[in-house]
C-alpha cells in the first residue's frame, strides 16, 4: 500500500516495575509488552488476539497514552505520540478514541447520557448551545438509540444500551482511530452480534479505523481485515483474517484455533484436539528462547535457546517460529 | 433491538433528582423528625433575642430556681435564666458544628482526592502528614492548638476543623483509589479532560456517599468537641454561653439542680441525633443508583 499507515507501532516495550518492601525498591519487572511492531492502515480493522495476560490490553492502553511506553515508539499519522505532553496531546486525543470492555464501569454512574456525551462536546467546543442536544440526538441515532435515552442514568440502561452510549461518546470526538478493548466480551452473545454489526456499519459510514483487542476468535474474524496473535508480550503471527483462520502457520495460532469448539455437536464429539498444557508462564520471568517453547507441541532443542524473529512467509503473513516453512527465506 | 419498557414522556434528570429528594423524604420519618428538630433549633438561634425571657448573662437573686413560669428551664447558680442561655448557646454550638465540618471537609477531601489520584511522591507526602495527625486523638490536637494559640471563637473553629482534616482525607483517598481504576476515568482521560476536571467533575461526586456520613458524624463530634473544650475551660470565652460551658458551670450543682445537667445535654443530644438522621437521608437520596 502506497499510503502511509495511520498508526504504526515500532518495537514497543512496556515494563511494569515490581516493588516490594518498606522502601518500595524495585525487585523485578513484568515485561507486559516485549518488542512488538505493527502498522494499521486507514480504514482497516486490525485485530489483536491472545489469552488473558498476553499484553494485548497493555498495547491498547499504550496506544491511548493511558500509560507510558518504556521504549519504542507509537506514531499516529506519522507523528510520534509517545513524547507528547499536556496541551500537545489535545489534537491526538480528539482523533483517537476508545471503546471499553465493561459497559458497567465505563460510564460515570452519576451522569446522564446527556452529560456523558455532552461533556466532551462542550469541553472541546464541538457544539454549542442548542447544537449540543441536536448533536447528541444525532450521535444516539447513529448508535441506534432513541433520543429519550438522553435523560437516563447508566443504571437505567441494559449492558448493550450502555455500550451504545459508550460508542456514541467516542464518536462525539469525530475520531479517526478507535481502539476497542474487548468491546463486546462483557455482553451477551445476542447483544455482541448487534454491537459488532453496529461497529462494522460505523466503520463503513464514517471511514473509521479500528484496533480491535479481543480473545474471541470468531468475533475478531468477523470484524477484522488483519489479525495479530500475541503471546507473552510478543506477536507470534500476523496475517490477513482469511489466511490466518484458514492456514495458520504458528503452532500457537493452530492451538488457539483448535480450542474453538465446532458448532455441530456430532463433529465436535469426533474431533480430536490436543489442548495446550500448562499455564501461561509468569511474564516477570519469561522462558528463554521462544517464549512459547514450554507449551509448544513441536518445540525443538534450538527453540529453548534462540528466539525466532517474526519473518514474512507471504506478503500478507508473518510468523515467529523456527519450524514454519519459509518460502521467502530471503525476505 | 433492546427496548426499554418505559414509554412515558421523558422527564429531565434534574427534575427527577428534585422529585427524588422529596419522595424519599416523604417516606423517611427519621429525616422528617431531624429536619423539624434542627429547624426549631435554628429558628431559636436566629430569634434568640426575641424568644429568650432574659438576658443570658443577667444575674439575679433567683439562684438555682426549679422549672417555673418565669424561668421555664430554671436558673443556674448565679441566677441566670437557663432557657435564655441555651437559646444563645445554640448560636455558637451550631456555628461551630457546621463551620468546622465544612472547613475540614473542603480541605480534607481536596487533600485526599489529590493524594489518591496522582499517587506517587505527592501521595506519600500528604499521607505521611495525615498519618502523623491520625496518631493523635482529635480532641488532644484541638486541646493542644487552643492551648498554644489561645481561646476565642476563631481559634476554636480553627482547632476543631484542623483536628478533623485527617478523617476526611482518609475516606476521600480510599474512595479515590477505587474510583481511579474505573473505566470511566480512563474514558475521561481519553476524551482529553484536564486532571482538574477529572478530579472535581468525575471523582469527587462519586466519593460523596461515605463523606456525607463522615460529615454528619463529624458535626456531632464538633458540637461535642466545643462542649468538651468549654468544659475544660478552653472554650470560646467565659461570658459567651455555649452548651458545653453551661454543662461545665452546672456540673458542681447537679445534685441540687438536675436541670443544669439535663437541658443542655438534651439540646446536644437532639441536635446530634437530628443531624445524623438528615445525613442518612441525604446519602440515600443523592445516590442515583439506589431504588426509591
Amino acid at each position: 500500500m502506497s499510503e502511509s499507515p495511520l498508526l504504526s507501532v515500532n518495537n514497543l516495550h512496556v515494563r511494569f516495575p515490581i516493588k516490594a518492601g518498606l522502601l518500595q525498591r524495585t525487585v523485578g519487572e513484568v515485561k507486559a509488552v516485549n518488542g512488538i511492531s505493527f502498522e494499521v492502515n486507514r480504514g482497516e480493522a486490525f485485530g489483536i488476539v491472545g489469552e488473558s495476560g498476553c499484553g494485548k490490553t497493555t498495547v491498547a492502553r499504550a496506544i491511548l497514552r493511558l500509560l507510558e511506553a518504556t521504549t519504542g515508539n507509537i506514531a499516529f499519522e506519522g507523528n510520534n505520540i509517545s513524547s507528547l505532553t499536556g496541551k500537545q496531546l489535545a489534537p491526538f486525543r480528539r482523533k483517537v478514541q476508545a471503546i471499553f470492555q465493561d459497559p458497567f464501569s465505563s460510564l460515570n454512574p452519576r451522569k446522564t447520557t446527556l452529560d456523558i456525551i455532552g461533556e466532551p462536546l462542550r469541553v472541546h467546543a464541538l457544539a454549542e448551545g442548542d447544537g449540543v442536544r441536536q448533536r447528541i440526538t444525532d450521535l444516539l441515532e447513529m448508535c441506534e438509540l432513541p433520543a429519550r435515552f438522553m435523560e437516563l442514568y447508566p443504571h437505567e440502561m441494559s449492558g448493550g444500551q450502555r455500550q451504545r452510549v459508550g460508542i456514541a461518546r467516542a464518536l462525539a470526538m469525530e475520531p479517526e482511530l478507535i481502539v476497542c478493548d474487548e468491546a463486546v466480551s462483557a455482553l451477551d452473545v445476542s447483544i455482541q452480534a448487534q454491537i459488532i454489526n453496529l461497529l462494522e456499519k460505523l466503520r463503513q459510514e464514517l471511514g473509521l479505523t479500528y484496533v480491535f483487542i479481543g480473545h474471541d476468535l470468531s468475533v475478531v474474524r468477523h470484524l477484522c481485515n488483519r489479525v495479530a496473535v500475541m503471546y507473552l508480550g510478543r506477536i507470534m503471527e500476523t496475517a490477513d483474517s482469511e489466511t490466518l483462520f484458514s492456514q495458520p502457520q504458528h503452532p500457537y495460532t493452530r492451538a488457539l484455533l483448535d480450542a474453538v469448539p465446532d458448532p455441530d455437536p456430532l463433529t465436535e464429539a469426533e474431533r480430536e484436539i490436543e489442548p495446550l498444557h500448562g499455564e501461561v508462564p509468569n511474564p516477570s520471568n519469561p522462558p528463554s528462547g521462544c517464549v512459547f517453547h514450554t507449551r509448544c507441541p513441536v518445540a525443538e532443542e534450538r527453540c529453548q535457546h534462540d528466539a525466532p524473529p517474526l519473518v514474512s512467509l507471504t506478503p500478507s503473513q508473518s510468523a515467529a517460529c523456527w519450524l514454519v516453512k519459509q518460502p521467502f527465506s530471503n525476505s | 433491538m433492546e427496548q426499554s419498557t418505559t414509554l412515558e414522556k421523558p422527564v429531565s434528570a434534574h427534575r427527577r433528582r428534585e422529585n427524588r429528594l422529596l419522595a424519599t423524604l416523604a417516606k423517611d420519618k427519621k429525616a422528617q423528625f431531624g429536619l423539624i428538630v434542627l429547624g426549631l433549633f435554628i429558628f431559636g438561634a436566629i430569634f434568640a433575642p426575641w424568644l429568650a425571657p432574659n438576658d443570658p448573662n443577667e444575674m439575679t437573686l433567683d439562684m438555682m430556681v426549679n422549672i417555673s413560669g418565669t424561668h421555664p428551664l430554671g436558673t443556674d447558680d448565679l441566677g441566670r435564666d437557663l432557657l435564655s442561655r441555651i437559646l444563645y448557646g445554640t448560636r455558637i454550638s451550631l456555628l461551630i458544628g457546621f463551620s468546622t465540618v465544612i472547613i475540614a471537609l473542603v480541605v480534607g477531601v481536596s487533600l485526599g482526592i489529590t493524594a489518591g489520584y496522582f499517587g506517587g511522591r505527592l501521595d506519600f507526602i500528604i499521607m505521611r502528614y495525615i498519618d502523623l495527625q491520625w496518631a493523635f486523638p482529635n480532641f488532644i490536637i484541638a486541646v493542644y492548638l487552643v492551648a498554644v494559640f489561645g481561646t476565642g471563637l476563631f481559634n476554636i473553629i480553627a482547632a476543631i476543623s484542623l483536628a478533623f482534616i485527617d478523617d476526611f482525607a482518609r475516606v476521600a483517598r480510599s474512595m479515590t483509589l477505587s474510583i481511579r481504576e474505573e473505566q470511566y476515568i480512563d474514558a475521561a482521560r481519553t476524551l482529553g479532560f484536564s486532571d482538574f476536571r477529572i478530579l472535581f467533575g468525575h471523582i469527587l461526586p462519586n466519593t460523596m456517599p461515605p463523606i456525607i456520613v463522615q460529615a454528619t458524624v463529624s458535626v456531632s463530634y464538633a458540637i461535642l468537641g466545643e462542649a468538651s473544650l468549654s468544659f475544660l475551660g478552653l472554650g470560646v470565652s467565659a461570658d459567651t454561653p455555649t452548651w458545653g460551658l453551661i454543662l461545665a458551670d452546672g456540673r458542681g450543682f447537679i445534685s441540687q439542680a438536675w436541670w443544669l445537667g439535663v437541658f443542655p445535654g438534651l439540646a446536644i443530644m437532639l441536635v446530634v441525633l437530628s443531624i445524623n438522621f438528615i445525613g442518612d437521608w441525604l446519602r440515600d437520596a443523592l445516590d442515583v443508583r439506589q431504588a426509591m
